[in-house]
């Protein structure tokens, strides 16, 4: 076997596959989205982006990813740090803390609903506590700051040990050097993690950042169980165009649109947290 | 270990060959009705039994998605379909076959001509009906309105016994399906429209519209506030977080068949034009790609059946289309939805209206400019008249598009429904 063929040889069914069950069907979708039959047009990217929930819904969908992400950023870097001093234990808390990851999402909203619903846990709970005289609605358009909140927890519970797991792997691959000459200089923990942990991770940074991202954008079936109808979120119209209005070239326009985001977005991300050639391990 | 090999490849061929052979004999039965999983699974040891049909129900995307896709091979599998009105009128009636010369239908003139799907010939065959009712705890009817006969009730006579109920409990406890996969649009085309303005289409951006959309927001604020997250009412029943309730009978069904001395089932409300209501169709179709077409045929024809029309009624809480004496031993689901259903058909100001006609794959953009009204007016509180005026023209847009005449209660039209 020629060793320079090997490496093109080795990755030539992943390579197929890809084209076949992902470049072929985005191609079609394309071509969904741009065309009506008769040749090119903009029309389906005119109907739903002049559909009046557009905006809502771009705006809900970008929001959300907002208040999720640095959460789950700020979280999976603790819960990673922490799972790296462990001694003892280690695999069992990694075990327990990617649970949430074996679980699909329409089932973890529906765990949450169970909380947050009229007769809930959680209204069962603060009845018990005589904190409330009858159950309280929490999910109903009169909150909608709770139905946010709702959703924002529900995102971060399920999908936080994504990113954990790939800082986990990222903070194990730093040399162990660099930490030991920084404690002979008398570096802090606080600065230790500052000057060699975060600027060492970027690769893994950049990973984790572009993988829950692109799964914020795609929220779908979290909201769909929480909020029901009240937020209305770009992967949902998607499929009520899809399915309720039997509209597949306006469901791959509004694919498209958010490929386009998720793609600038990675775009973004990976510029801001490039590692310099000269910096690499 | 090769001839070991050999023989492992000649045993799997065997295997798929026997398996293919056992899926070639049994006619697929390919449906959007009878989903959860008691129904179905009464729909084959009941209804089915004796008869080689594979039934497997789906929801209503993987449905058609898996429909379109054999019959864009031009080959396919699928030997019989059951699906709504509405899923069979968004499809193409060429890619259905005519089933006139069948022999069977239903006893309803005016379903046998839905059923033709603007052709000649049935391109289904109607298979069972259902309709949308009212239930409520017995708890609450202590509550009702002085004089109001909760089987002849007004839409301002539900607004106050709502509103007794939610000063006596402090709780609202007026359901309304306005989930993700609720029926609202129903309500507003078959029920709240019908009794306002006599019409739906011609009527919808009419002053009795907007006096419609006004009890509407009187009837939100008695209703609770979760009823967003509400598709199947029965649930909030069986919890108690609604004591009145507004839904498809079927699904009712399991507060009446649990719990049947707890709830009471009666007519919809009237308003100034009468008592609207509509049918719920579901149909049988066969599709052109269907493997075996008399086996496709014969399944179809067994359906029709009086017995067979009974034993699905027993599956499904979906009733006869056919003439058929009902037995007494019914299940109290049934029994309490075909009282109401019959008391709300025969009331003196009864307005019945139609299932949407004609619109094709359209029926869900019109089923749309009604949510979004509710959920504009309503829910969002937006002015009534702007909303309507606005709405007008995408309703406009889709009766032209479709060329669909207009339907009862809506006075007949020459051509396109007009919005008035």
């Amino acid at each position: 076997m020629n060793a320079r063929l090997l490496p093109y040889i080795l990755i030539l069914p992943v390579t197929l596959f890809l084209c076949l069950f992902f470049l072929y069907p985005f191609l079609l979708v394309a071509k969904q989205a741009f065309n009506n039959g008769s040749g090119f047009t903009l029309e389906n990217f005119q109907e739903v982006v002049g559909y009046w929930k557009f905006p809502i819904s771009l705006k809900n969908t970008l929001l959300l990813a907002a208040a999720v992400v640095p959460v789950q950023l700020a979280l999976a870097l603790l819960m990673a740090t922490m799972v790296n001093k462990m001694q003892k234990g280690r695999d069992l808390i990694l075990y327990v803390w990617t649970i949430p990851l074996g679980i699909s999402d329409l089932a973890a909203g529906i765990i949450w609903l169970a909380i947050f619903e009229q007769s809930g846990f959680l209204n069962s709970m603060m009845s018990g506590l005589g904190m409330i005289d009858r159950p309280m609605n929490f999910l109903s358009y009169q909150h909608p700051g709770i139905v946010f909140l709702a959703i924002a927890l529900a995102e971060i519970w399920r999908a936080t040990a994504i990113m954990l797991v790939i800082l986990v792997a990222g903070i194990g691959l730093i040399p162990k050097e660099y930490y030991e000459a920084a404690e002979v200089f008398g570096a802090s923990p606080w600065k230790r993690f500052w000057r060699i942990t975060l600027p060492l991770l970027r690769p893994s940074l950049q990973t984790a950042l572009v993988l829950r991202v692109i799964l914020a954008f795609e929220i779908f079936a979290v909201v769909a169980a929480l909020g029901g109808t009240l937020f209305p979120v770009l992967m949902g119209e998607t499929y009520a165009y899809q399915f309720d209005l039997l509209n597949s070239g306006a469901a791959a326009a509004m694919a498209l649109i958010i490929l386009a985001i998720s793609i600038g977005f990675t775009l973004i991300i990976l510029r801001a947290l490039r590692v310099p050639k000269g910096a690499q391990i | 270990m090769k001839f070991k090999t050999k023989l492992a490849g000649a045993v799997s061929g065997i295997a798929i060959f026997v398996s293919a052979g056992v899926a070639q004999a049994e006619t697929l039965f390919w449906s959007t009705q009878a989903k959860p999983v008691e129904e179905a699974q009464a729909m084959r040891e009941q209804v089915l039994a004796g008869q080689d049909v594979d039934y497997q129900p789906n929801d209503g995307g993987p449905w058609l998605t898996r429909l379109n896709a054999e019959l864009q091979a031009g080959s396919g599998t699928i030997g019989v379909l059951g699906a709504l009105h509405g899923d069979f009128s968004a499809m193409n009636p060429d890619d259905l076959v005519d089933l006139g010369d069948l022999g069977v239908g239903s006893a309803s003139a005016t379903f046998n001509e839905l059923a033709k799907l603007g052709t000649d010939s049935a391109q289904y065959i109607p298979w069972m009906q259902a309709s949308y009712i009212m239930a409520a705890n017995k708890k609450a009817l202590e509550h009702l309105p002085e004089g109001a006969d909760i089987n002849a009730l007004t839409y301002d006579q539900l607004i106050a016994w709502a509103g007794n109920v939610q000063a006596a409990t402090g709780d609202a406890k007026f359901g309304f399906p306005a989930g993700p996969k609720g029926l609202k649009h129903r309500f507003f085309q078959g029920y709240l429209y019908p009794s306002y303005t006599n019409g739906v289409v011609r009527t919808f951006a009419s002053d009795e519209a907007v006096t419609a959309w006004e009890k509407m927001r009187e009837l939100w604020a008695v209703t609770n506030p979760a009823s967003t997250n509400f598709s199947f009412l029965q649930e909030q029943l069986l919890s108690e977080d609604v004591w009145i309730a507004f839904d498809h009978t079927s699904r009712l069904a399991q507060a009446f068949n649990e719990r049947p001395d707890d709830f009471v089932a009666f007519p919809a409300p009237a308003g100034p034009t009468g008592r609207g209501f509509m049918p719920v169709i579901a149909g049988v179709a066969i599709p052109r790609t269907a493997p075996d077409m008399d086996a496709a045929k014969a399944v179809v024809q067994h359906l029709l059946k009086p017995e067979t029309q009974i034993a699905t009624l027993r599956a499904t809480n979906f009733f006869p289309v056919v003439d058929v004496a009902l037995p007494d031993d019914l299940p109290p689901a049934v029994q309490a939805a075909g009282d109401a259903v019959a008391k709300m058909s025969a009331s003196a100001d009864a307005n019945p209206g139609l299932l949407p006609a004609g619109l094709g794959d359209k029926g869900g953009d019109f089923n749309r400019v009604f949510v979004d009204a509710f959920e504009r007016i309503v829910l969002a509180g937006q002015d009534i008249r702007a909303v309507l005026d606005d709405q007008k023209t995408r309703l406009q847009a889709i009766m032209d598009e479709t060329g669909a005449p207009c339907w009862a209660p809506d006075a007949p039209s020459d051509g396109a429904c007009p919005v008035e």
